[in-house]
């Protein structure tokens, strides 16, 4: 599915991808109930972190996904700059390790991201635990963790539209 | 100053370089933004400013995209309701027929707790107001469970307030904008509830951990629950009234106590807030006091004094044994019949008139911050034979 890369400009490949997610975010925090169930609610963003890092490095980024913690901090009532240190420590991950996945193919890009996405959650789930002295449910955040693994799909689209754009950090 | 002539034109660093440490800084900015809230503080300024005006913004826009989930659970609603019509009326005149007796009862039971706070010079509670939201934004994760509703301080909102659904408890209020207020559930990983079962009274306290059956924590004595109990508020603390149904009790597969919640039933999507403050934060006495207790009649009078005569001799008696050196277990007993009023002594007409209570319902669904806590029917005063006559042969 590769399709012509795109010009790297900062709003098409960091504003419109960041906005994207939040609307996404925003949508999926309807209180809806389909024959009982709740919907699920994936952490959109956590594509961002991974494809920007492996797009590019970028000054402009990792203050693009505070913005971006912080506002789900106060969407989800959350402690203050908790999805923002879970995000920046993904992409922190990502940049250093950049090398080993550029040219990968889709099975070890994804095996990438889950690890990341693991990770995300292994901090949440840890500070959360010493913020609130308790345990945070294993299986409610199995399955938080899970659906947000599933949206690699959209990571990997991301990443095909600008991976080429600039060629000086393939 | 054109480009070139700038002092930073012969740094070159590697953009990868650049990227890492702004990574870096964005990273120190959230730690501190993490050290600095501190989400636990009780009170209107634990909430902060910056979340009463994010929850502002989002209430309004929040209500725009739950409308078109509202107009489709109303269709739906409405097909279901045309199709289902028949065995719907079928269930519900079952269900009359059954809480008619239950309402028989309650009305019974009622009449005489009344008559019984009325004798004792109980102080009970008074009436909490409520108000009625609807619900336009659902956090659910494991690490936040949270709602935000679209009724804020200029409808009554106050931080602490208890937020009921249809069903039972959903939360509390953590944070109170002009139109907007931020729900704590039961399932948050904050949320700690001082709660009772109401078979043993034993106390627990209900740790929320993100799932959707909160932890029953800190459970004292010998076999205190069970599966199915109910558990309500217990109220120790002045957090929550007494008494508000919170779920039932279930055992996980390792062994621990869970509460499967009753607000879990249906999608919360109208809530009543209770405007409800604590006894001790309430200043004037005279919302607590119910009222004098009704005249005694003449018989009920009499038997009082014959009481009273009874005790006085029954102290003489005591006094007289104690001088003549006789042991104290001697003095005559008092009967038990003596100091009883008899039952056909309770005068018919002097049922006092119920205080308002809880209601159990919302004035309007779809009206927002209608004030509907304060008037409960009075039921039709009756004398406590015919009651008691009619709860024997109803229950």
């Amino acid at each position: 599915m590769s399709t012509a890369s795109e010009p790297l400009k900062a709003h098409r490949w960091l504003l419109i991808p960041a906005l994207l997610c939040l609307l996404a975010t925003f949508l999926l925090g309807t209180p809806i109930q389909v024959f009982g169930l709740r919907l699920p609610e994936p952490v959109f963003p956590m594509i961002l972190p991974f494809a920007w890092a492996v797009i590019r490095p970028s000054i402009l980024a990792p203050f693009a996904l505070l913005a971006i913690g912080v506002f789900l901090d106060l969407f989800w009532s959350g402690p203050l700059g908790l999805w923002g240190l879970s995000l920046l420590l993904v992409y922190g991950a990502v940049l250093v390790t950049r090398n080993l996945i550029l040219g990968q193919g889709v099975p070890v890009m994804a095996a990438w991201y889950v690890g990341a996405v693991v990770l995300a959650f292994v901090m949440a789930y840890l500070f959360v635990m010493l913020d609130a002295k308790t345990t945070p449910d294993l299986l409610a955040t199995f399955w938080q963790l899970a659906v947000t693994a599933a949206l690699f799909p959209l990571a990997q689209r991301l990443i095909e539209r600008f991976e080429d754009a600039d060629i000086r950090f393939r | 100053m054109a480009y070139r002539d700038s002092p930073f034109q012969q740094i070159k660093a590697p953009l990868v370089w650049m990227a890492g440490a702004a990574t870096v800084v964005a990273a120190v900015l959230a730690v501190v933004l993490l050290v600095a809230d501190r989400r636990d503080h009780v009170g209107e300024k634990g909430y902060g400013e910056i979340r009463g005006v994010f929850d502002s913004v989002l209430a309004p826009t929040g209500n725009l995209t739950a409308a078109p989930v509202r107009w489709i659970s109303f269709a739906t609603d409405e097909v279901r309701g045309y199709f289902f019509a028949v065995s719907e009326n079928r269930r519900l005149k079952q269900q009359v027929a059954e809480l008619q007796r239950w309402r028989d009862a309650a009305i019974a039971l009622k009449n005489i707790n009344d008559r019984y706070e009325s004798l004792l010079k109980l102080r009970t509670e008074p009436a909490v107001p409520m108000i009625s939201a609807r619900v336009v934004v659902d956090a659910r994760g494991p690490f936040a469970n949270a709602r935000l509703a679209d009724a804020g301080t200029q409808e009554g909102v106050s931080v602490g307030n208890p937020v009921m659904s249809d069903h039972g408890l959903v939360g509390r209020v953590i944070g109170a904008a002009p139109h907007a207020s931020r729900i704590l559930l039961l399932t948050d990983v904050d949320a700690k509830t001082p709660v009772l079962v109401d078979r043993t009274n034993a106390r627990a306290i209900l740790t929320g951990d993100g799932g959707a059956a909160p932890r029953l924590d800190y459970l004292r004595g010998r076999d205190p629950i069970r599966e199915g109990d109910m558990i309500l508020t217990s109220g120790d603390g002045g957090i929550y009234p007494r008494g508000l149904p919170v779920g039932v009790a279930v055992k996980d597969f390792s062994g621990a106590w869970r509460v499967r919640l009753y607000a879990d039933q249906a999608a919360i999507d109208y809530v009543r807030i209770l405007q409800f403050r604590d006894l001790s934060q309430i200043v004037d006495p005279a919302t607590l006091a119910p009222g004098a207790p009704p005249p005694l009649n003449a018989q009920q009078q009499q038997a009082l004094n014959a009481s009273y005569a009874q005790i006085a001799a029954n102290a003489a008696a005591r006094a007289a044994a104690a001088k003549a050196g006789a042991p104290p277990g001697a003095a005559p007993q008092t009967p038990a019949a003596s100091t009883a009023v008899p039952e056909s002594a309770l005068p018919a007409a002097a049922v006092p008139t119920p205080k308002s209570e809880l209601p159990t319902k919302p004035k309007s669904k779809h009206g927002k911050g209608a004030k509907d806590g304060a008037a409960a029917e009075a039921p039709k005063h009756r004398g406590l034979k015919d009651i008691l006559k009619k709860f024997g042969a109803g229950g």
